[in-house]
Formats: C-alpha cells, sequence, structure tokens
C-alpha cells in the first residue's frame, strides 16, 4: 500500500505540470525573410499528399529540376493529416496538400507560414479566379492544386431517367434504393440536403441543419454506404447506381459513367498546397510549390487523373479531343465560382460534427 | 478413447465450421492474388502481374521498411525490459498492484493506449516518428514478454539459482549463467509474441506514427480505403507465406532447444 | 567478498531490486501510468478549439456522456459486442473442447492452425470479407446461382459483427483451450463412474471448472470489439458508427479531447467491472475444485 504511493503521485504531478503547460503554445518564430538565393541542395523536403494524386516520378523530376530530394507521404483523409499537423511538436512535413477550409483552419491556428509570392513566380500561370477564392483571397497562405465542385456520379445504364435535382439523391426512386452512396466527410454529408434546401453550404442556422438532419435521416434505410474513397469501384462494378461525389473522383472515362452538377447548385471546392511554419526547407518549398506550377507538371494532374486545374497555361495547352471526351473538365473557372466555396466555421464546425454523428449513429 | 470419440461427433461441425470460417477469407485472398482481372470479382485468368507490382509499389516497400524498425527495436527493447521485470516480480517483491501494472498493458484497449500517448506526446511537444512507435509497441510488448518470462519462471528450480550463490557466485553471475540460460526459450518465445505483435499493429501506429514515415498497416489502411487493388491480395499472400515459414522454422528451433537441454 | 552477513544480503535484494524493477517500471510509469493519468485529468476540462484542452474546469464532458445520441451509440456497440462474444463462445467453446481432446501432434497443428490467420495483416483479413460478402461478391454469386439472391450481406451490422468475430475468434479459442486442457480429467471420469451421462458430467464438472477461461475469453472478444473502429468503417460502409469510432473522432475530426478521453474512460471502466468478475469466477471455480 505505501509503495504504490509515490508512483500514483509523482505521475498525477506530473501529469497535471505537462497539462498547465500544454495550454500555451510557443511557436517558433519563423524568419522573416527568406534567402532567394539559398543552395537549394542543401535542403530537401517531405510532402503529404493523397494517394496517387501526383506524379509517380515527382521526387526524381524535383530533384533533376530544382536539385533537392522529395519524401512523399500519404494521408488518406484531410482529418488524418490535420490531426497530425496540429498534433504539437514539428510533424516533420513541409509541405502539405489539404482542402481549402482546412488551409484556412491550419492558418488561423498560426501554423501556416505566409507565402512569399516572389519566391512562386509562376502565380502568374493561374487564372485570376483563383486567388478569389473565400477561404484564402489572394492567395496568402495556400495555392490551389486542383479545384471543382461536387454532384452526382451515376450509371446512365442502371438509372432509369438521369437524375438533375439532389432531390434524386435523397429521394430516390424505388429501384435506387440500396444501390446509392452519400459522402461521409461531415460538411459534404450535409451538403446536397442543404442545397435543396435553398442554404448555404456555410450555414451555422441550426433550424436549417435540423430540416438537413431530417432529409438525411430519412435516405439513411435507402443508402448502400457512406463513402468517400471508393465509390468509383462501386460504380464500375455496379455495387452503386449513383453516388454524391467530387468531379475529379468519378470515373467518366467509363462508358456509362456520367457526372451532373444538380440544378440547385454545390460547392466550389479546391485543394491547396501549404507551407507548415515548422518547415526547416522553406526555399525550397516554394521552389516546390512554383515548380508544381509549372505547366508540365501541373497539366499532368488534368490529364492523368482528370481533375480540373486552376492553372490557365496548362489548362489552355491541353490536347481539344480531352476536353471533348471529358465535358466536365472543360468547365471555364467562371462558371465554376458560381459554386459556393467551402469555408472553415470555427467554433460552429462542431454543428456539422454533431449533425454528422446524429446521422451515421441513427439506425 | 473411441466410444468418448464417437460421443463428441456432434462437436465436430462447429469445429470444422470454424476452421472454415477462419480460412475462407483467406483462401479468397490467395486465389484473387493469381487472377489477372482488376476487380476481384471476377477471375481473369492466372498472372503473377500483381506480384510484380507490388515488387515496384514504393509506399509499400517504405511501410515495410519502418515496420521492420520499429518491430526489431521495440522487440530488443521489450525483450530486456520484460525479461528484467519478469524475474524482479518473481523475485524481488509480492506486490499485487506492480504485478498487475506489469499486465495492464496487454489488456488496456489498443485505441485507449493510443490516445493515451498521443496526448502524451502533444504535451511534452515530441515529435513523432518512429522512435514514437517504437515506445508505443515497447508498452505492450514488455507486458508479454514479461508474461510469458513469468510463466517460465514460475515452473524453474530454484534449487539451481541457490546452488550457485552457496558456491560464492555474485547474483549477477547466477543471472547470466544459471537462470537467464533457463529462461532462455521462455525468453525467445516472448521476444517473437512481441515482434508479431508490433508488426501487424495498426490502431496505436496509426495515432502515434509520422505522416512521413508510416508503418505499413497504415499504408494498407490507406490503400484499403481508397478501394483496393489486387496488390493487397499479394502481400497478404506472401506475408501468410512468410508467416508459415516463420512457424516451422519456430517450431524446429524449439524442438532444437528441447533437445539440447 | 568475505561474510554474507544480513546487511550485504539486504544491499544485494535492494540492488536486484532496483536493477530488475527499475527500468521496467520507469518506462511503464512514463509510457504508460503519466499518459493515463493525462487522459483522466482532461475529462474535467473544456475542450480547445483545435485539440487539447483549455484548463477551465467543467463537469460537461461528463453529462454528455448521457446525451441519447451517445448513449444509444453506446448501446449499439455493447450490443453488436455481445453478439460478437456469444457468437465466438458458442464457436470456440466446442472447437477449443475437440482441440484438447486431439493427439498431442494434432493439437499442436490445431492450435497454430488457429493462429496462423493473425500473422496476416489485420485489414487485409477484413478487407476479404468486402470481397466474400459484396453484392457482387462470391457469396451474393452463389446464391445467385441458386435463384436466392442477391441478398444484402455487406454494410449490415451482421457484416460487422462477421468482421469482428472473424478478428478476435482465437481470442476466445486459446484462454478456452488452456482452461479445458487444465482440467484434471480423472473429475470428468469420476462423474461417468458415477453414472453421470456425458451431457450431465459437462454441465456439472466440465462447464463450471472452466468458467474462468470463458470469462478471460469472453474480456478478449468483447472489449475490443467495443474499441474498433476500422471494421464499423469498411464492413459496416459507415453506416454504424461504434464506440471506437467515437472515439476516434473526438481526437480525430471533433478535436473534442476532453469528450473523447471520457469516453476512453468509459471503455475502462466497462474493462475494469469484466476483469473483476472474471477474478471472482476464477475465485469461485477454485474453491469448487
Amino acid at each position: 500500500m505505501t509503495r504504490r504511493a509515490p508512483v500514483a503521485v509523482a505521475s498525477a504531478c506530473l501529469a497535471f505540470t505537462l497539462t498547465a503547460c500544454g495550454g500555451a503554445s510557443t511557436t517558433d518564430s519563423a524568419p522573416a525573410t527568406l534567402d532567394a538565393n539559398a543552395d537549394l541542395s542543401k535542403q530537401s523536403l517531405t510532402i503529404s499528399i493523397w494517394d496517387g494524386y501526383s506524379p509517380k516520378d515527382l521526387p526524381e523530376r524535383v530533384k533533376a529540376k530544382l536539385g533537392f530530394d522529395t519524401k512523399v507521404a500519404i494521408h488518406d483523409t484531410n482529418e488524418t493529416i490535420m490531426a497530425k499537423l496540429t498534433a504539437g511538436g514539428d510533424s516533420g512535413i513541409d509541405v502539405a496538400f489539404v482542402s481549402g477550409q482546412y488551409a484556412q483552419a491550419l492558418n488561423a491556428q498560426g501554423l501556416l507560414e505566409p507565402l512569399h509570392a516572389d519566391l512562386i513566380p509562376n502565380l502568374k500561370n493561374l487564372f485570376p479566379e483563383a486567388a478569389q477564392l473565400a477561404y484564402d483571397k489572394g492567395n496568402t497562405f495556400s495555392v490551389p492544386y486542383t479545384w471543382g465542385t461536387t454532384g452526382l456520379c451515376y450509371r446512365s445504364d442502371l438509372v432509369k431517367t438521369p437524375p438533375t435535382s439532389w432531390s434524386d439523391l435523397l429521394n430516390p426512386p424505388a429501384e435506387l434504393k440500396k444501390k446509392i452512396t452519400m459522402m461521409t466527410t461531415e460538411r459534404w454529408l450535409a451538403l446536397p440536403a442543404l442545397k435543396l434546401l435553398g442554404a448555404s453550404v456555410n450555414t451555422t442556422d441550426q433550424a436549417v441543419l435540423d430540416k438537413a438532419k431530417q432529409m438525411l435521416l430519412k435516405v439513411k434505410p435507402d443508402l448502400l454506404a457512406y463513402d468517400d474513397t471508393t465509390f468509383g469501384d462501386r460504380l464500375k462494378s455496379g455495387e452503386a447506381a449513383m453516388a454524391e461525389a467530387w468531379d475529379g473522383w468519378c470515373p467518366t472515362a467509363e462508358k456509362n459513367i456520367k457526372f451532373v452538377v444538380p440544378s440547385e447548385g454545390s460547392d466550389l471546392w479546391a485543394d491547396t498546397m501549404v507551407i507548415l511554419k515548422s518547415s526547416r526547407n522553406k526555399e525550397a518549398a516554394h521552389a516546390f510549390i512554383n515548380y508544381i506550377l509549372d505547366p508540365e507538371i501541373h497539366g499532368w494532374v488534368a490529364q492523368n487523373i482528370l481533375y480540373k486545374i486552376p492553372n490557365k497555361v496548362a489548362m489552355d495547352a491541353l490536347d481539344p479531343k480531352l476536353l471533348e471526351s471529358y465535358p466536365a473538365l472543360a468547365q471555364p473557372p467562371a462558371e465554376l465560382l458560381k459554386g459556393e466555396s467551402l469555408i472553415d466555421l470555427g467554433e460552429a464546425s462542431t454543428m456539422y460534427t454533431r449533425l454528422s454523428t446524429e446521422v451515421s449513429a441513427a439506425q | 478413447m473411441r466410444d468418448r470419440s464417437a460421443r463428441l461427433g456432434w462437436l465436430r461441425l462447429p469445429f470444422w465450421l470454424t476452421y472454415l470460417f477462419l480460412y475462407a477469407p483467406i483462401a479468397v485472398l490467395v486465389i484473387m492474388s493469381f487472377n489477372r482481372a482488376k476487380t476481384p470479382y471476377t477471375w481473369g485468368g492466372f498472372s503473377l502481374d500483381w506480384y510484380g507490382r507490388l515488387a515496384e509499389n514504393d509506399s509499400i516497400r517504405g511501410g515495410l521498411v519502418n515496420t521492420l524498425i520499429v518491430a526489431f527495436g521495440a522487440t530488443v527493447l521489450s525483450t530486456v525490459l520484460g525479461t528484467l521485470l519478469a524475474v524482479g516480480l518473481a523475485r524481488y517483491t509480492r506486490s499485487r498492484l506492480l504485478d498487475a501494472l506489469s499486465t495492464l498493458p496487454a489488456i488496456l484497449p489498443d485505441l485507449v493506449l493510443a490516445i493515451g500517448l498521443l496526448v502524451f506526446y502533444t504535451a511534452v511537444k515530441m515529435t513523432l516518428g518512429l522512435h514514437s512507435v517504437l515506445i508505443a509497441h515497447t508498452v505492450f510488448g514488455m507486458a508479454f514478454v514479461s508474461a510469458v518470462v513469468r510463466a517460465r519462471l514460475s515452473h524453474m528450480d530454484t534449487s539451481l539459482e541457490e546452488a550457485s550463490r552457496d558456491l560464492g557466485a555474485t547474483p549477477i553471475t547466477t543471472f547470466f549463467t544459471v537462470t537467464l540460460p533457463t529462461l532462455a526459450p521462455g525468453v525467445l518465445a516472448g521476444a517473437l509474441l512481441a515482434f508479431t505483435l508490433s508488426l501487424d499493429e495498426f490502431v496505436i501506429a496509426f495515432f502515434t506514427a509520422a505522416p512521413s514515415e508510416p508503418t505499413l498497416p497504415i499504408v494498407i489502411y490507406s490503400m484499403v480505403r481508397f478501394g483496393v487493388t489486387p496488390e493487397i491480395n499479394a502481400l497478404a499472400t506472401l506475408l501468410l507465406a512468410v508467416s508459415f515459414t516463420v512457424v516451422i522454422v519456430a517450431q524446429r528451433m524449439t524442438r532444437l532447444t528441447e533437445a539440447l537441454k | 567478498m568475505t561474510g554474507t552477513g544480513p546487511p550485504v544480503a539486504a544491499v544485494r535484494k535492494a540492488a536486484g531490486r532496483l536493477v530488475t524493477l527499475g527500468p521496467g517500471f520507469g518506462f511503464l510509469t512514463v509510457f504508460l501510468l503519466v499518459p493515463l493519468a493525462l487522459v483522466l485529468s482532461y475529462t474535467v476540462f473544456r475542450r480547445g478549439r483545435f485539440g487539447g484542452v483549455v484548463h477551465e474546469p467543467t463537469g460537461e464532458n461528463f453529462t454528455r456522456l448521457a446525451d441519447p445520441l451517445y448513449l444509444d451509440v453506446v448501446f449499439g456497440s455493447v450490443k453488436l459486442a455481445v453478439i460478437t462474444t456469444l457468437l465466438a463462445l458458442l464457436l470456440g467453446y466446442p472447437t477449443a473442447y475437440m482441440i484438447a481432446k486431439l493427439p498431442a501432434k494434432w493439437k499442436v497443428i490445431a492450435l497454430v492452425a488457429v493462429v496462423l490467420p493473425f500473422w496476416t495483416n489485420f485489414l487485409i483479413r477484413t478487407y476479404a470479407w468486402i470481397v466474400l460478402l459484396n453484392s457482387e461478391g462470391m457469396l451474393n454469386s452463389g446464391l445467385k446461382a441458386l435463384g436466392l439472391g442477391p441478398v444484402e450481406l455487406l454494410y449490415t451490422d451482421g457484416a460487422i459483427v462477421a468482421g469482428l468475430l472473424y478478428a478476435y475468434l482465437p481470442l476466445m479459442i486459446l484462454p478456452l483451450y488452456s482452461a479445458i486442457e487444465r482440467l484434471d480429467p480423472s473429475l470428468r471420469e469420476a462423474s461417468a463412474n458415477l453414472g453421470a451421462r456425458p451431457a450431465r458430467t459437462f454441465w456439472s464438472v466440465t462447464l463450471p471448472l472452466s468458467l474462468p477461461g470463458v470469462l478471460t475469453g469472453c474480456v478478449f472478444v468483447f472489449v475490443p470489439s467495443l474499441g474498433n473502429f476500422v471494421i464499423p468503417e469498411l464492413l459496416g460502409g459507415g453506416r454504424r458508427i461504434m464506440v471506437g469510432n467515437l472515439i476516434r473522432d473526438q481526437f480525430l475530426k471533433a478535436r473534442d479531447w476532453p469528450f473523447g478521453s471520457v469516453l476512453a474512460l468509459a471503455v475502462i471502466a466497462v474493462l475494469v467491472l469484466l476483469l473483476f468478475a472474471q477474478a471472482w469466477a476464477a475465485r469461485r471455480a477454485g474453491r469448487d475444485a
């Protein structure tokens, strides 16, 4: 009895000292200015990106062009990488690829390096619209890598009438029961219902969210699954006939698979590149982002994974035949900007967390 | 004997059902790893393509290297700490509290240990990396080593140690010349257990690994989430083949140590 | 080294204690006790906007546990974990019993065969079930050929239970096996000689004496089933969340560490309860024997 007391007391004391110091954040002060002439070959870079979202030989190309080593880490979702980047300590990541509203949240925490536009001359290749995205106007801490919208991806041979409205997803006809998937990430889970209600995708009105919840609960028994990542495979195999999908993830290369933006409108999402304040290779990080914006590299994304890119020079250089076979790719930025940009909601984001928990917990 | 086994007749059904249940999915994986077709639902002819693809997959290779580093490091550390702990618990204390503490990591749900360490690493602002996973795996690894070694200790004849001490050997000499050799099979078994558990551990690594240095289970998790390519089946088949070999070798080795005794 | 008087022995004993127990418990104190104490202390603080905690004491994390939303998740997962545990017992007990009765050589093979699937990756094994249960998958192709399908198998509670059972069945079989194996055969024989039928012998002798093993197996299956978040996600299609998902989400998505800590504490409480039950049964069985 007496011997355990010291252990318990010691660990309790230690625990409380730790919590006490855990609250105060001591952010490393970054160098105010970056050296434009830094020897990049002395630096090395670790980037974190989704699987298959960049050319496989990117590290080799960067090495040949810029002279430094690049390590590619893979994250499966925005949430996973966010958790690692906010976990305190140095995450070891220099450049992260995250969606716009997550970049905004990272910046609000003071975790991002303000971008030095003079070190990224290729910014001039981008559409002017790329600097008008609501989560980061003027690209002060993020550069868009891809952008697009959310809509319905469907098998034209398995649906009786092609969908045109979010209502076709939320009030599915009998033949589509158990043949539909919706997204699980909370903001996109709520999107179809919010748009059908005529509300903003960034709404913080509890009454609207309650209505949206009722719609989502009503459709739940008819869904096959909640799925952010594999609905493309499900559509190909015929397991699913319709899916709420990001345009780039809809495998329209397949014969019977089509994509439509419902008439009620949708969002404008962007996946962005950000530089972490904790990075010790900031010059290399800027050079890397600049290199990505090179039409040849950036064009790879459009040609190979069929995502729209905010790079005017690269888009103009695309084979017109490609745009013909993938009309979604040809959607002009002005039209894309009609979609509503998803922004970080700060404290109110818990409303969406609760909504998504309520929907997934309902039986 | 015969009539008893006849009486157990009805027990055979659940017995075989268990093995069918355990091996049907594995059979599917192995067969599909040789399937030329990309979707797992149709048969497109025999092919070894996916094994070739697997060899080219950098993230799997990187994950495998990280996993091996963590597993080796955690095994060495947990074997040393766990063996000492077992000896100490058996010889130097009767505290039931310490006893319980030594087995706590083995029964604590992995998720609880995972968030505990995440919270701790964050609080002390420790940089995540392979070392943070290695420490985490040592926490539960040593519990298993200590349990296995203690089981061996309880069967051990203490008269040898006493004889050694009576002959004037120091406790340290006694430990290395008498205690440790007798415990060796237990230590080896514990080390093997710690190693296997570390190899396949996902939840704790998921929370404590650095994003740039994922272990193999984390790599597999992101692959599975993104719709599986048959490369995964090829990987599963290879892992199974390796496990099978290790089991046979371990079996031979224990027979060897028994023969040497 | 003249004379091994009591003082030297005492010093040696203290040194031995320090050398053997010091490193291990030092390690466990820093990397197990302190982290658990931290989690415990977080339960009484307010959540930080971006994870971590704000040091304002509050009791609301505990009152939130009573929110029907979370209670439903807890009860739902307890239900699935209980079903999984019962099925594991139903399959595992006869299997362990059979293994214990096998000749020595086959015993080893049968035991290794139980553990071997464990040595492929857990996620890959779970994925195999997707292939099996998919509406376009093997089981359904078979059912279709028989004119019975397709039946909705994947993304159901049944699929989650199958996945959990698959993941943890060996953890039921192994302790059961060692409990049954240890039983003194003479007790059973005595019972048989006294004219008891095999069934009666089983219910009145074998089962009560193997009860500690039964409970150990149940703890080993029930606790990780409750805390699993991968299987509900992959085999449940996100249509059902369990306590494990809830805890994971508090730390990774909602970044509500205090509430996540409360949930973790609840899981620990369940574990402690079960361990007490197990210890009680072991003591009872020891007394009866």
